[in-house]
């Protein structure tokens, strides 16, 4: 079957639905019961931190994300105005 | 001008999902800026048939809280880059999807997109209502089945006196598309053909999409089949679909899958 799949070059879908789903479902299960999402947390709260120290603009923010098995990647871009010296504030590899 | 486009059907698991992903990127790979909006609240899915699961970030739902613009809740589609998706939210109670709120919403993407296609949960319920009202056009899913004819008829009902456009006294172009359909077995008899479903529900036929593996592999992929396998019946049939909402006169077909040698020759014995 895998020889006869390799020379038509295309590969089976169902393993590719079984591995999307448990990364789906092992990050859903895990938000269940009033836990919430460790990286929608994170997120909320690096927000809440950079507000403390400079007025950001709602449209200036853009969040990134990406459920993985093994790692999760948080993305967030401020932008900020007029900032003497600091960097755009950014968040990524949080697993 | 932007469009407002409902995909609807009343019965559950006739394929709206589905048709709102392969309807949307196919509309998109036109070049078209497209947006398909999940309403299922609670149950969303078509983040998953378009493989953006992964991606959530924020959703309808905190869009029409002022919780996110609506910028950061949409979700570029990776492949297409005309199209996006706005995710339903999966843990919140539907009852937070506002009519003020979804209006206000609707306006936005209208600005925003050429074509905003609603994705409507099953029922006839708040949920299903919301993602009809603004809508211009709708796209009636339905099976060649008892049940699912039944529903989309109760549909088109509404369709025609719940909506917006209907309280106008404007008219909502309805179309209907008949997923799931197997030629062979309309043939002999075994199950309601084309005619017999137009004769019933009298809306224009927008397509026919035949019944086949490659809707499976599409959702398994998290590609629309419009993109998984541009070639394959189902596919074509959406691709033609989109030319009739985009206004081109087509003849109605079942596109079927192109095979080799052998089975050409075996379908014309049997014809």
């Amino acid at each position: 079957m895998s020889f006869l799949t390799s020379l038509f070059g295309r590969k089976t879908s169902a393993p590719v639905a079984r591995d999307r789903l448990q990364i789906l479902l092992a990050h859903e299960r895990a938000t269940g019961e009033g836990q919430s999402d460790l990286l929608a947390k994170l997120h909320e709260e690096i927000l809440e931190v950079i507000k403390r120290h400079i007025s950001v603009d709602q449209d200036k923010v853009q969040v990134k994300m990406d459920r993985g098995a093994g790692v999760s990647m948080l993305e967030i871009d401020i932008e900020v105005p007029e900032l003497k010296g600091k960097p755009v504030a950014e968040a990524g590899g949080l697993s | 001008m932007a469009k407002v486009l409902v995909v609807t059907s009343g019965k559950g698991g006739v394929g709206k999902t589905t048709s709102t992903a392969a309807l949307g990127a196919a509309l998109a790979q036109t070049g078209k800026n497209v947006v398909v909006v999940d309403f299922d609240v609670g149950l969303r899915n078509l983040d998953l048939v378009m493989g953006a699961e992964r991606r959530v970030v924020f959703d309808l739902i905190n869009v029409v809280q002022g919780d996110a613009k609506l910028a950061q809740a949409l979700i570029r589609d990776k492949r297409v880059e005309t199209l996006s998706i706005l995710p339903a939210s999966q843990t919140r109670d539907k009852d937070a999807l506002t009519p003020e709120g979804v209006a206000r919403v609707m306006d936005e993407l209208r600005e925003k997109f050429d074509w905003v296609i609603c994705d409507s949960p099953a029922g006839i319920e708040r949920g299903a209502q919301l993602a009809m009202y603004h809508a211009d056009q709708a796209v009636v899913v339905t099976n060649p089945e008892v049940s699912s004819v039944r529903d989309s008829d109760r549909i088109i009902g509404m369709l025609d006196s719940t909506t917006e456009r209907a309280k106008k006294g404007e008219k909502i172009d309805k179309h209907l598309l008949l997923t799931r359909y197997d030629p062979a077995r309309a043939a002999r008899g075994e199950m309601l053909r084309t005619e017999d479903v137009l004769e019933i529900l009298s809306i224009p036929l927008l397509g026919i999409v035949p019944e086949s593996e490659e809707v499976l592999r599409a959702s398994n992929l998290g590609t629309p089949v419009t993109l998984s396998n541009p070639n394959s019946a189902p596919a074509r049939a959406y691709f033609e679909a989109v030319r009739r909402l985009e206004g081109e006169k087509l003849d109605i077909s079942v596109p079927t899958e192109r095979k080799g040698l052998f089975d050409w020759l075996f379908k014309r014995s049997v014809a």
